[in-house]
């Protein structure tokens, strides 16, 4: 009686809606058995395991980081100045030494000089800027005493039209 | 002949290699790997590098081009061939006509079909290039370059290897030409031998010194065998062009004489 009962148990246990009653003595033997099929049915190749070798060899397929090779583009005595200038650009980023001498001879956009002129006239612009207010009213005052009472301020906000 | 016996790759420097020859290295760190992995070497100190004509193999370097094998040091300078066990880099110069995409290889192209957003260049390898119509400087979807068919390109390869077709930019990484782009207009192409560009391109090339000396002349070298000349005139032009094919089989001597009977002219 109980044995029929265990068969009725296990039957009924595959059911869909009874799989929750499951226990987990066979559910662990329904694993199995699935498990069993499957290996069953797979098929594999049989080959020792690959071993992965750390190797310290990099492929290369490019003569460009083998042989040093220069910039493909020359141009000579001056035909194509652009490209001259190109040239001695690219073609020194293997050699610091010829970087430096470079740098040296650079032309320089802005003078030393006319930066210096410059910056003259913008020392005091932002030099106001980190004054507190009264200093920078004391400021104007010595400005306004030095060029009299109707100094520049008032002329400033005068609309100055342009000549011509 | 026991060309295919494996030897060490030192002995065989500068000399004739095969396709098939086996390039033993010398003492392999991977021969008692897992205990020099613990020591405390310095990270990827000493990586050997196979260039162009070799392939790892299981015993070493396999060889897959014939020419004459080529070393040169970790550091960069050109070593003999001798000591420094492990480091720097082989490969194999070869002669050979048929060009191979190599990401990173700029080359010149002949623009053979426009096709909606991508142009078809014609760069001397198995297949055509592509080239979008947005690798170039400035280039915008409102504003396209003036590219026609039988325009001739010099640029730079993204993709390219032996699944994919090859691609190509005309802008670096920064977005900037660097003298990529359509080469002007005139000129005079010639294709000549992958080995004569990588002469003419190695640092210190007589051929080109001596050539600079004559008058104003300027040169797009691609690493596909194409090289585009021009100078003032079309005389001028052609007499480049053909100092720079003939020279592969000069001897500098031969050479120097040439250039010297045009200097004269």
């Amino acid at each position: 009686m109980a044995k029929s009962l265990k068969t009725i148990h296990q039957f009924t246990g595959v059911m869909q809606f009874m799989q929750r009653g499951l226990d987990s003595e066979t559910k662990k033997q329904l694993e199995e058995e699935e498990k069993k099929i499957i290996s069953k049915e797979h098929w594999f190749l049989d080959l020792p395991e690959l071993k992965e070798k750390e190797t310290f060899i990099i492929e290369e397929r490019s003569f460009l980081p083998c042989e040093d090779l220069l910039y493909g583009r020359m141009s000579f005595k001056g035909f194509n100045p652009e490209v001259e200038k190109l040239m001695i650009q690219m073609n020194s980023r293997y050699k610091t030494e010829e970087i430096e001498e470079e740098d040296n001879a650079m032309e320089a956009d802005v003078s030393d000089e006319e930066m210096a002129r410059r910056y003259e006239t913008l020392v005091g612009t932002i030099g106001k800027k980190f004054l507190k207010k009264r200093e920078r009213r004391a400021l104007q005052n010595t400005d306004e005493a030095e060029n009299g009472p109707h100094g520049p301020s008032k002329a400033k906000k005068m609309f100055l039209k342009p000549q011509d | 002949m026991a060309a295919s016996a494996p030897r060490l790759a030192e002995k065989r420097v500068g000399q004739v290699v095969m396709p098939g020859d086996v390039l033993l290295l010398p003492a392999q760190p991977d021969a008692d790997g897992e205990r020099l992995r613990l020591a405390p070497v310095g990270p990827q100190k000493g990586r050997l590098v196979c260039g162009p004509g070799l392939r790892r193999g299981p015993e070493g370097l396999l060889v897959t081009k014939c020419g004459l094998l080529r070393y040169r040091g970790p550091a960069g300078q050109a070593g003999g061939g001798t000591g420094s066990g492990s480091g720097g880099t082989y490969w194999v110069d070869s002669q050979q006509k048929r060009y191979v995409p190599v990401k990173g290889d700029h080359v010149i192209g002949i623009v053979t079909a426009k096709a909606g957003d991508i142009f078809k260049l014609d760069v001397g390898g198995s297949e055509q290039a592509s080239l979008s119509y947005l690798a170039f400087e400035g280039a915008t979807k409102r504003n396209r370059p003036n590219v026609q068919v039988g325009d001739l390109i010099y640029g730079q390869f993204i993709v390219a290897n032996k699944d994919m077709e090859p691609e190509m930019v005309c802008i670096d990484s920064s977005g900037r030409a660097n003298g990529m782009g359509i080469i002007g207009q005139d000129g005079f192409l010639i294709k000549v031998s992958l080995g004569l560009i990588r002469k003419l391109l190695a640092p210190g090339c007589e051929i080109i010194q001596d050539l600079g000396q004559l008058y104003p002349f300027e040169l797009v070298l691609g690493m596909n065998g194409r090289i585009w000349v021009k100078a003032k005139t079309i005389q001028q032009t052609l007499i480049v062009a053909n100092i720079l094919e003939a020279c592969e089989h000069m001897t500098a001597e031969q050479r120097k004489q040439a250039v010297a009977k045009l200097s004269e002219s």
